[in-house]
């Protein structure tokens, strides 16, 4: 499979009152077409924004692009003007949020949010675009699109609200969907729901898929590999089985060893991390997680370990970047 | 196995000889609705609570757990009397929550206490921590002086982890898991035997809720509490809870220890809920064989006739519809309202 999209080396800071939060320092990784990928991480990681950047959606300022690119079928996205990325973004990349709520604009139709973009990017007329409309609503699990269309969000419930979401992000084809926490705010059974319907129409329409959340549950049964951010780093990147089986960050270490199952008897206690997140508007020194982390040596304090190759089978493109082997304690 | 088998077999034990700490019968809470600005007349009403009984030992942790409008949140905020009851019985310790007033009301709410979901909006933000955590002392005349007052304050901030130093902070700054412990020590304060802990890991990041989690163990054991613990996440429920019950639009559906309601669900929802949990393993995620339900949860302003989830239910019948399944034993205190078991 040929590669959809490569950023390299992206580096996003805020220029807020009080100084410059790092938010994003210098993360580079590459989707396959076709590929599910999933970041994972928690709150101000910078997962959701380094994909709001790429789409051109953080405001600049109090945004800036310190640095880096996203190619995207030859071309670097950040380099784009708006004119070019709105067609991107109606055409090549679409996007899920999180809130259902939100996202959709209350004073209008479902219809005509969803021919909206049928009808600028896809040229269709106004019949045309309601006929894709409506069976587009079908396609995500909505029945009876025809009538639906005339509804405003107010009356679908909050999964019915995401896979309308759902909907006008397919509306044109799109070869990658980014889907920014989209079972976040949903009950759990609404959330198998929609994991379903992503899957079922991952495998009709072939699109690339990233999955940005915090749970490292709803992932492991849906990415074909997956991203782990901390402060601003990925700190770990590898298939989903060889990520979950065998971490080797000591923050994946940890974040799985304090994740409770809902399928076996408890056996321990649960494994908490000490201490907060990082404060971002500190200039970054040293690794990141190094306050909090359990294998922590003299040169964490002062040198940030690079994503690298990992482990013996180093073939198979798990990296981390630490300057511990997690296994031993001892350094790489 | 047969370790927990022996653990089993002795929590049994101690549950049937000592009284339940917590008594609810029967607990309804409908919220009406009213047609009209200045004649108001009620024109319905939403039955977020609809007849819940059950029973917590000391020490013991009950989870209720349920989608977002299933009641478990007003059922746990009706029980403390923060909201007026319909109808029912509520008894901690003995003590009759519906008809106590005045002084004995009191008392109740001393040994009652609360912890709140939300650490961003329960915390006074003009208060200092002292001031917040020291409010259940004052009401309840517990120390004379301010000085024993903060003193008490110190203690308690040591004991839910943080520096006795931070007690003239204020809460923005604190993070979100810090002002989870400032809710934790307020809670704790006025030393009550039973708290009910609502939804308070939910709005916390994965590294922090095992800090909070284990904080609410330790306390458990060192301070002898009993929890009724709220939540939705089905994984942390089943490791911090002794029994587990499952709610669904104001009834309770299911109830049993955890281990027998994880490993062998009786009830149709609780099937798909559990079979909807999300797994942080790929093999066994991959294995997982969800059960998707239909549709949404139907209005509790309007709730389906018979079996409230006879709409959504994968094994519905011609009964479910018409007559609501009766709330029984189906052997070793496994309880159910069902149909079809």
């Amino acid at each position: 499979m040929g590669t959809l999209l490569k950023v390299t080396d992206l580096e996003i800071r805020f220029h807020i009152p009080e100084g410059v939060v790092y938010a994003v320092n210098g993360i580079s990784y590459i989707i396959a077409e076709g590929e599910t990928l999933a970041i994972v991480g928690e709150s101000g990681c910078g997962k959701s924004v380094s994909m709001m950047s790429i789409l051109g959606l953080i405001p600049i300022p109090p945004g800036e692009i310190a640095g880096g690119s996203a190619v995207y079928q030859g071309r670097d996205l950040l380099q784009l003007s708006d004119v070019e990325m709105e067609h991107v973004r109606g055409t090549d990349i679409s996007m899920v949020f999180q809130e259902p709520m939100t996202a959709l604009n209350p004073v209008l139709t479902i219809g005509r949010q969803i021919t909206e973009s049928l009808t600028t990017h896809l040229g269709m007329n106004d019949r045309q675009a309601e006929e894709r409309a409506a069976q587009l609503l079908e396609a995500v699990g909505i029945p009876d699109g025809v009538r639906r269309l005339g509804d405003y969000p107010h009356q679908f419930s909050g999964g019915m609200r995401q896979r309308v979401m759902i909907a006008i992000a397919l509306s044109c084809n799109p070869s990658l969907l980014i889907a920014d926490e989209p079972t976040t705010a949903l009950d759990v059974t609404i959330q198998a729901q929609i994991v379903e319907l992503v899957i079922q129409l991952r495998e009709q329409l072939g699109m690339a898929i990233i999955w940005i959340t915090h749970d490292l549950g709803v992932v492991a049964g849906l990415a074909d590999r997956v991203i782990v951010m901390y402060a601003g780093y990925i700190v770990e990147e590898a298939e989903v089985d060889s990520l979950y089986n065998d971490p080797r960050h000591p923050y994946t270490l940890a974040l799985l060893a304090a994740l409770p199952r809902a399928d076996r008897r408890r056996d321990r206690r649960l494994a908490s991390i000490p201490g907060a997140p990082p404060n971002l508007l500190i200039k970054p020194q040293g690794c990141p997680f190094a306050p909090r982390c359990q294998f922590v040596l003299d040169r964490c304090w002062s040198d940030t370990p690079v994503l690298t190759p990992t482990g013996s089978d180093h073939g198979n493109g798990h990296r981390a970047a630490c300057w511990v082997n997690v296994k031993t304690g001892a350094p790489r | 196995m047969n370790t927990y088998d022996g653990i089993n077999l002795t929590a049994t034990a101690a549950a049937d000889t000592a009284p339940p700490l917590v008594e609810i019968q029967n607990l309804v809470k409908h919220f009406p609705i009213t047609r009209g600005i200045l004649i108001q007349r009620q024109v319905g009403a939403v039955q977020a609570v609809d007849g819940v009984s059950f029973t917590i030992t000391q020490g013991e942790t009950l989870g209720l757990v349920g989608e977002s409008g299933c009641g478990k949140t007003t059922a746990g905020r009706t029980i403390l009397g923060l909201y007026p009851a319909t109808a029912g019985v509520v008894r901690i310790d003995g003590q009759d929550l519906m008809t106590a007033k005045g002084a004995d009301m009191l008392a109740i709410r001393r040994k009652a206490q609360m912890i709140f979901q939300d650490p961003f909006a329960s915390l006074n933000p003009r208060w200092t921590v002292n001031a917040i955590i020291s409010e259940p002392l004052r009401v309840h005349k517990l120390f004379q002086s301010e000085q024993e007052r903060s003193e008490r304050v110190r203690d308690l901030l040591e004991l839910v982890g943080l520096s006795p130093r931070l007690a003239n902070r204020f809460p923005h700054e604190f993070s979100g898991g810090q002002r989870q412990r400032i809710g934790i020590a307020r809670a704790l304060a006025s030393d009550p035997e039973f708290i009910v802990c609502d939804e308070p890991i939910s709005a916390l990041d994965v590294s922090i809720q095992a800090q909070v989690v284990n904080l609410l163990e330790d306390l458990q054991d060192q301070l002898g509490l009993t929890y009724l613990f709220i939540a939705h996440d089905l994984s942390m429920v089943r490791h911090i809870c002794d029994r587990v019950a499952v709610m669904y639009l104001g009834k309770l559906v299911e109830l049993a220890q955890k281990d027998e309601l994880y490993e062998n669900p009786l009830h149709p929802y609780t099937q798909a809920l559990l079979s909807a949990v999300p797994l942080p393993d790929p093999a066994a995620a991959r294995r997982q064989r969800r059960i998707i339900l239909e549709g949404d949860v139907p209005s509790p302003s309007n709730p389906p006739p018979g079996c409230r989830f006879h709409t959504r239910c994968p094994r519905t019948g011609d009964r479910c519809a018409e007559s609501e399944p009766v709330w029984r034993d189906a052997g070793g205190e496994h309880f159910v309202a069902c149909h079809s078991v």
